[in-house]
C-alpha cells in the first residue's frame, strides 16, 4: 500500500498541491483524475520522488520514502515501475534491450534467464516477435505495451501509469486499460493511474481520487462517480454534450 | 552574476553526482566503447579534412609571407609545424569538436530529458548522470588526444603535399624545416591542453543537455548554448594553460 500524508507543493507563489492525503491499495487500480493543470502529474512526481515536496510524507508499505537516503530510496525504486505518457523508451535500444535494461543492471540473472524474463513480459503484453525492433519502428500502442513490459520486468510491487491512453485510438486505449487491470490483479500490484479519460475511469477505476485546483476534492469508485452530486465532478464527468444527454436519459428512466 | 554563480554551482554538483561508482561495470564498459566509437570515430572525417587544408593554407601563406632573403625557405615547414603543434591542432580542432561533439551530446541528453527517458532511469534507481554523462566524459578524454595527434600529422602532411604541389616550397626544404629545432615538449603541451578541452566540451555540453526543460525548441537552445559555452571555456582554458605550461 502507498500512503500519501498531507502533501503540499508550490512553485513560487503558485500552490499546486494543497495538503493532499490519500491511500493507494494493492491489487486495485487507483486512479488520480482531474482537469489538465489540476496537479495530477506533480502529485505523482512527488510520490515517486522525482520532485521534492514542501511538506508531507509518502509511505511505501509503512516505509517513509521522503526521509530515506539515496541508497534506501534506490531499494524502493527497484520495487517500482512507471509507465510514462510517451513511453520513455530508450531510443538507442531495441525492444528486447529496453525490457532487459533494468534486469541487466539490478538482477543477478544470467543472460539466458534475462532473455526468458524479457520474452515472458513481452508475451504478457501481447508483443511477440518484436524483440529486434527499435522504438522509432513502433506504433503508439506498441510503445506503451513495451513500456508496460519494461515496468513489470523487475516484478514491481508498485506501478505508476501517467496518462497511459493519451494519443491512442479508443480500441487500443481499452487494450492498454485492460492490460493494466489484468497485471494489477495478477501480480497484486499497487497501481496508480493518472488520467483524464472517462473511458479509463469507467473501465478500471476501483478507487478514484479527483483533484481539483490542487486539492483532493472527492474519492470513490467508478460506480459512485456517476451518482455523486458534487458540482465540480459532474462538470468534469459530464463535460461533453453527449455525456450530458446520457445523464438526462438516465434521469428520465 | 547571480545567474552565473547558480549555473556554476549546479555544474559542480552535477559533476560530483556524475563521478560516482557506476551501477554495473559491464554496462559502463559497453557504454564507454559506444561513446568512444560515436565521439571519436565519428569525428575523424571532419578533423582529417580540416587538418589537411589547415596545414596547406599555413604553408602557402607562410611561403608568400616570408619574402625577406634573410629568412630561409625551410622556415615555412618550421612555421607550419610549430603553429600546428602549439595552437591550431589542439585549440582549433577542439573548437571544431565543441561544435560537432558538443551539440551532439547536448541534443542527445536534452532529448532524453524532454521525453522522460532520464526520469525513467531515475525511477529505476539508476543514477542518470553516471550512466549517461560519465562514459561521454571519459571517452572524450581518452579519444581526443588521439584525434589531435592525427590532426597534427595530417596538418603537417597537408602542408607538405600542397606546398610541394603548388611549388611554393620544395619537399627537401619543407621536411628539413619540420625537423629543425624540434621541441618534443610542444607535443606534450598540446596533448595536456587537449585533455582539459575534452573534459570541458563533454561536461559543459552534458550539463546543458541534462537541465533542458521544455520541448524541441529548448533542446535546440541547449545545443546552441553547449557549443557557445564550450568554445568560450576552451578559449579561456587555452589562455590559462598557456600561461601555466609555456611561460
Amino acid at each position: 500500500m502507498i500512503e500519501v500524508k498531507n502533501i503540499s507543493k508550490s512553485f513560487g507563489e503558485h500552490h499546486v498541491l494543497k495538503n493532499i492525503s490519500a491511500q493507494f491499495l494493492p491489487g486495485k487500480a487507483n486512479l488520480i483524475i482531474g482537469q489538465s493543470g489540476s496537479g495530477k502529474t506533480v502529485l505523482t512526481k512527488c510520490i515517486v520522488g522525482l520532485m521534492p515536496v514542501d511538506e508531507g510524507h509518502v509511505e511505501y508499505d509503512n516505509r517513509d520514502f521522503l526521509s530515506m537516503n539515496f541508497k534506501q530510496k534506490k531499494e524502493i525504486r527497484q520495487e517500482l515501475g512507471m509507465l510514462f505518457q510517451g513511453g520513455a523508451l530508450f531510443d538507442s535500444l531495441s525492444v528486447e534491450e529496453n525490457v532487459m535494461f533494468p534486469l541487466s543492471i539490478f538482477s543477478a540473472m544470467s543472460h539466458e534467464e534475462q532473455l526468458e524474463r524479457v520474452n515472458f513480459c513481452l508475451n504478457r503484453v501481447n508483443l511477440v516477435n518484436s524483440n529486434p525492433l527499435y522504438p522509432s519502428e513502433l506504433s503508439g500502442g506498441m510503445k506503451k505495451r513495451v513500456a508496460i513490459a519494461r515496468a513489470i520486468a523487475m516484478n514491481p510491487k508498485y506501478l505508476f501509469c501517467d496518462e497511459p491512453n493519451s494519443g491512442l485510438d479508443p480500441k487500443t486505449a481499452i487494450v492498454i486499460d485492460n492490460l493494466i487491470k489484468e497485471i494489477t490483479l495478477e501480480f497484486n500490484i499497487t497501481t496508480v493511474v493518472i488520467t483524464h479519460d472517462m473511458n479509463s475511469v469507467m473501465e478500471i477505476g476501483d478507487n478514484i481520487i479527483f483533484i481539483y485546483k490542487g486539492e483532493k476534492w472527492w474519492e470513490g469508485s467508478n460506480e459512485e462517480i456517476l451518482r455523486t452530486d458534487n458540482k465540480e465532478i459532474n462538470d468534469f464527468v459530464y463535460a461533453s454534450n453527449y455525456m450530458k444527454r446520457i445523464k438526462n436519459e438516465f434521469a428520465k428512466k | 552574476m547571480l545567474k552565473f554563480l547558480y549555473h556554476t554551482g549546479r555544474y559542480f554538483l552535477l559533476m560530483k553526482q556524475t563521478f560516482s561508482v557506476p551501477e554495473k561495470w559491464s554496462i559502463f564498459r559497453k557504454r564507454l566503447f559506444e561513446e568512444l566509437d560515436k565521439l571519436g570515430w565519428g569525428s575523424v572525417g571532419i578533423v582529417a579534412l580540416v587538418s589537411i587544408f589547415m596545414g596547406a593554407v599555413i604553408t602557402i601563406q607562410g611561403a608568400y609571407s616570408f619574402t625577406s632573403p634573410w629568412i630561409p625557405l625551410y622556415a615555412v615547414g618550421l612555421a607550419t609545424r610549430d603553429t600546428t603543434l602549439l595552437e591550431l591542432s589542439p585549440t582549433i580542432i577542439s573548437i571544431i569538436l565543441a561544435g560537432k561533439v558538443g551539440s551532439n551530446i547536448a541534443s542527445e541528453i536534452g532529448t532524453m530529458r524532454v521525453t522522460d527517458q532520464i526520469d525513467a532511469l531515475e525511477i529505476m534507481g539508476v543514477n542518470p548522470s553516471t550512466h549517461l554523462i560519465l562514459p561521454k566524459i571519459i571517452a572524450s578524454v581518452i579519444i581526443n588526444p588521439f584525434i589531435i595527434l592525427m590532426s597534427m600529422f595530417l596538418s603537417i602532411f597537408g602542408g607538405w603535399m600542397f606546398g610541394v604541389l603548388s611549388g611554393v616550397v620544395t619537399s627537401y626544404e619543407y621536411v628539413y624545416g619540420i625537423q629543425w629545432g624540434f621541441v618534443p615538449y610542444y607535443v606534450q603541451y598540446a596533448l595536456e591542453k587537449t585533455v582539459v578541452f575534452a573534459f570541458i566540451i563533454a561536461s559543459v555540453s552534458s550539463y546543458q543537455g541534462f537541465f533542458t526543460d521544455g520541448g524541441a525548441l529548448e533542446v535546440g537552445i541547449s545545443s546552441t548554448k553547449a557549443v557557445v559555452w564550450s568554445i568560450i571555456l576552451v578559449l579561456l582554458a587555452n589562455f590559462v594553460l598557456t600561461q601555466i605550461l609555456l611561460v
